[in-house]
């Protein structure tokens, strides 16, 4: 299977091509095609699971052998315990001499993602039967379901930073397709554009990181480009400069500060869809891109030398941010999203202080827990509030929805990094990695981070179980297809942070998802007691505080008591409300400055200040003439210099006509450029 | 015979295509001026043709000639559409692009 | 080979003089007229150049079935016919003529600069090559793919024109 898991990556594409040509006529309406599909890539990327850790077990054993045989019998390669990845690739197309290959690259990263992009998909499959029922476009939404697994797919076992850019795109058009699922509202479909809009920003940064490697390595090879920042300090600044555009990318994809806005925005989607793409598995990308090319960053950023780096920063920003946000809103979905940015930023301060397998560790059970908590925030609105995410309408549904109440009290915990919950083990294990390696600043970041979490998640919980029904609805527990996956993902959820439980000897993640060749010697620090303890104190004490808060008032009058009574809170209030106002930065003063035409800013400048400069330039020299020279005629000079202001007003104009909107004009800008430039071309080539 | 002839013949043809296609009002003619541009093209295909005693030079021109007739179709099946939506068939009407 | 100087000449005038007909006549009819004589003068420009094949497919498809299009499409559109020059020219003439001007000098001293005095040699090898067979088996032989996918583009053309010209 490690050989071939390109067919987990071609299944769900095949039945996004079935469901596209026969999934209306389909007796279920091409969901049974596409969660066929997807069940058996799980099947699939289980049997490559299996298969990866006999391999890691294997070469173990043949360490162990080596060692009692003395080195000299075996390849240092193996003996040093190194498992080497599988790689498969063929040419995809060729030029200039070089290759550009499409292919698979498999080891334990790989394999892990490939396991949790094909279990979260399943459970939103089957989920969305029940939730998406009555949708009209149906079909519709299981093909980009599928469409978006497959590219999703392509994306993680990529071989080469090509590859992945083709998986990255398509994986984003999906996001933007989803995201404006139900474009009739001019509010989803704004919200989809501005998703992707946001992202391609970022992947500008992201084009060009891959060009600057490209170009310094010579291959889009991940093994190759790996090797070659792994080799020493001669290269550095290249690094150093791909690793920045590579994490404009990555801020992107990711939901970073400061390009996170497009993230809660994204929550226009159906349900299911932001659990799937905007928690568990897309914006992840970003960073399984930071993994994947880890040696880059690693050298590039110089990240053993401890300190303050810019990922590291990005992380931390982030972190403060997304839970600050959290407190303030009241829709359901968006307390989540901005968790999620959050959370995201604790996997990009991961890796950014060294803790590799922390980051990733931790987006295993990120996905699933958060995924969980998506999940469970569609029953509660599809059984609860007929259909909408608003807190203010809930209240009081634990006794209505019990099994949808007790999984989302598992995520939250789990997300709040309760013991021995999975979040607790991940979260845990970015913390003291932190701590040991010269990074207290963000250690501090990071407990403050865990006690915001805490806190916003309780906030959330209580608003939408307890107290009294504030909706006009007659709430009831969702169906089978709903609560299922919510049970499945709560059980992962306890048990799933076991799989790397230091203190109990327990360290099978790092054993088979770290990279052991083309990696940088990486620190893992130990297991830390009085550190877990604090964490999770840290943790009860914000749940007991805003618990003693929400339980007391039993409503949000008190909080909001507070910001009407102290000016300071209100102010931090509205700073939060209006989400430190970058939405305002990027719609109002970017876009409106690029949208109103360039040339109009231009004739104004001209008319104003240029104008205006030679007006007063002109008539402090009339002045001067006046007494100088009596004998030439003012009204002559004034005539004259007016008559250039104006004329370069008349310009300014001139430059407004450019953007007429005529297509025959731009038509003959174009042919006039080629014209000029071959001139150009032609004198530089016979001279 | 040279076979510059044949090219400068050529390039004045895709220069007449080109006026055309930039003053022209009518969208019909803009299209016929495409079409002078597109046979330009063809002409250096075969004159390339016979210069390398190559044949690739006349299939690339049938493969321009049957695309060229694909695009008149749609083309003018665009300017219907537009003749139908704005009553004219003029492209300085089209001016949903300005800024 | 003075025959073929004489009869290169006549038609390259024939076809300059058409040409700027065509994009300066005030007539749309006239126009489509000018047209033809250029789509004539190019396939006979084909014949000199012993590319039998393609002349015969340009009289097709281009006189018989492209300006038969355009006819329609004037027909259709009601484009003013007779003499009416100023809705048919928009205000950028001059420009348009500047930039004309700019891409033929440029061509042309490209073109002097990397071919000039540079003869096309005819022989019988050149006459064969022209024929229906050789085009027909190497089109066959090596470019078989190309042709299905241009078969495909002119049937999503066809229906692309269908949809667009729908009256609905």
């Amino acid at each position: 299977m490690l050989n071939s898991v390109w067919i987990i990556v071609a299944l769900p594409a095949l039945s996004f091509v079935i469901i596209l040509f026969f999934g209306k006529r389909l007796p279920k309406h091409g969901a049974e095609v596409a969660i066929t599909a997807v069940a058996a890539s799980f099947i699939g990327s289980c049997w490559a699971a299996v298969e990866w850790i006999d391999r890691v077990n294997a070469s173990e054993h043949a360490a162990g052998i080596a060692g009692f045989f003395g080195k000299g019998m075996m390849p240092s390669d193996s003996a040093q315990g190194g498992v080497e990845p599988v790689v498969n690739s063929l040419t995809w197309w060729q030029s200039g001499g070089i290759d550009f290959g499409v292919g698979t690259y498999v080891d334990g990263l790989t394999v892990m993602m490939v396991f949790v992009v094909t279990l979260i998909s399943l459970l939103v499959h089957i989920y969305s039967t029940g939730y998406m029922h009555d949708d009209k476009r149906y079909t519709w939404y299981y093909a980009g379901l599928s469409l978006f697994t497959a590219s999703m797919l392509t994306l993680v076992v990529a071989s080469g930073t090509l590859q992945m850019l083709v998986g990255w795109e398509l994986v984003g058009f999906c996001s933007f397709m989803l995201i404006g699922f139900w474009w009739e509202d001019r509010e989803n479909s704004r919200a989809a554009i501005k998703a992707f809009l946001t992202t391609r920003t970022g992947d500008i940064g992201l084009i060009i990181g891959i060009i600057i490697l490209f170009t310094a390595v010579g291959t889009f090879n991940i093994a190759g480009t790996n090797a070659y920042a792994l080799q020493g300090a001669n290269n550095h600044d290249i690094l150093l400069i791909a690793s920045i555009c590579l994490l404009i990318g990555i801020m992107g994809k990711s939901g970073q500060f400061p390009l996170h806005t497009w993230l809660p925005d994204a929550m226009a989607g159906p349900t299911p869809v932001s659990a799937l793409i905007h928690a568990a598995t897309m914006v992840v990308a970003g960073v399984y891109l930071g993994a994947r090319l880890y040696p880059v960053f690693y050298e590039g950023f110089s990240i053993s030398n401890g300190g303050i780096n810019m990922m590291a920063l990005v992380g931390g920003i982030t972190i403060l941010v997304g839970a600050s946000l959290a407190f303030v809103q009241r829709d359901i979905k968006k307390v989540l999203a901005y968790s999620t940015i959050s959370q995201l930023g604790y996997m990009v301060m991961a890796l950014g202080v060294g803790a590799w397998v922390a980051a990733v560790f931790h987006l295993f059970t990120h996905a699933i827990f958060k995924a969980l908590l998506f999940l469970g925030a569609g029953s509660v609105s599809h059984g609860g509030t007929h259909h909408s995410f608003d807190m203010r309408e809930m209240g009081g549904l634990r006794k209505k929805m019990p099994i949808t109440f007790w999984t989302f009290i598992i995520g939250s915990l789990a997300l709040a990094g309760i013991f021995p919950l999975a979040g607790f083990w991940s979260k845990d294990e970015i913390l003291v990695n932190a701590g040991s390696q010269g990074f207290e600043l963000f250690l501090i970041i990071g407990l403050v981070g865990a006690f915001l979490t805490a806190a916003y998640m309780t906030r959330c919980v209580y608003l939408t179980f307890f107290g009294e029904y504030r909706g006009k609805h007659h709430p009831h527990e969702s169906e089978r297809s709903i609560t299922t996956p919510l049970i499945i993902l709560a059980g992962l959820a306890i048990v799933g942070g076991m799989i790397n439980a230091a203190p109990l000897g327990i360290k099978k993640f790092t054993e088979w998802v770290e990279p052991t060749t083309n990696f940088p010697k990486v620190v893992h620090a130990e297991f830390d007691v009085p550190l877990a303890v604090i964490s999770v104190s840290i943790a009860m004490l914000a749940i007991g505080v805003m618990s003693y808060f929400m339980f007391r008032r039993e409503e949000l009058t008190k909080f909001k008591g507070l910001t009407q009574r102290n000016r300071l809170a209100r102010s931090g209030y509205t700073l939060l409300e209006r989400k430190y106002y970058l939405d305002y930065l990027y719609e109002n003063v970017i876009v409106e400055g690029i949208r109103t035409p360039i040339a109009r800013a231009m004739y104004w400048f001209n008319q104003t200040v240029i104008d205006g400069l030679v007006n007063f330039l002109g008539r402090g020299a009339v002045r001067v003439g006046r007494f100088a020279y009596e004998n030439i005629d003012q009204r002559g000079i004034d005539r004259a210099i007016n008559a250039s202001a104006n004329e370069i007003g008349a310009a300014g104009g001139v430059l407004q006509r450019v953007q007429s909107g005529s297509v025959q004009r731009y038509a003959l800008y174009i042919f006039a450029a080629v014209g000029v430039m071959s001139v150009a071309l032609f004198v530089l080539s016979v001279s | 015979m040279e076979l510059n002839q044949f090219l400068i013949l050529s390039a004045f043809i895709f220069a007449v295509g080109v006026y055309g296609v930039l003053a022209r009002r009518n969208g019909v003619l803009v299209l016929m001026s495409v079409e002078l541009m597109l046979n330009a093209v063809n002409i250096n295909l075969i004159a390339f043709s016979a210069f390398n005693h190559n044949i690739r030079g006349n299939i690339f021109a049938l493969f321009i000639t049957a695309i060229a007739a694909a695009e008149v179709g749609v083309g003018l099946a665009i300017v219907l559409l537009i003749y139908r939506n704005l009553r004219s068939p003029d492209l300085d009407r089209v001016e949903q692009l300005k800024g | 080979m003075w025959e073929q100087q004489v009869v290169f000449w006549l038609l390259a005038l024939a076809m300059g003089g058409a040409a700027i007909g065509v994009v300066r006549s005030n007539d749309v009819v006239h126009s489509v007229l000018f047209l033809i004589v250029v789509l004539a003068g190019a396939a006979a420009q084909y014949i000199l150049l012993a590319a039998e094949f393609v002349a015969w497919v340009q009289v097709l498809i281009y006189i018989g079935a492209v300006v038969v299009l355009f006819l329609f499409g004037v027909m259709l559109t009601r484009a003013p016919m007779g003499d009416d020059g100023a809705r048919l020219n928009n205000d950028q003439r001059g420009a348009a003529a500047v930039v004309a001007l700019l891409i033929f000098g440029v061509l042309t001293a490209l073109l002097v600069d990397a071919f000039g005095g540079q003869e096309i040699r005819f022989g019988a090898d050149l006459v064969a090559q022209g024929r229906p067979q050789a085009i027909g088996s190497d089109l066959f032989r090596n470019f078989v793919v190309p042709f299905e996918v241009l078969s495909m583009l002119l049937l999503a053309a066809l229906v692309g024109a269908v949809v667009l010209a729908r009256k609905d």
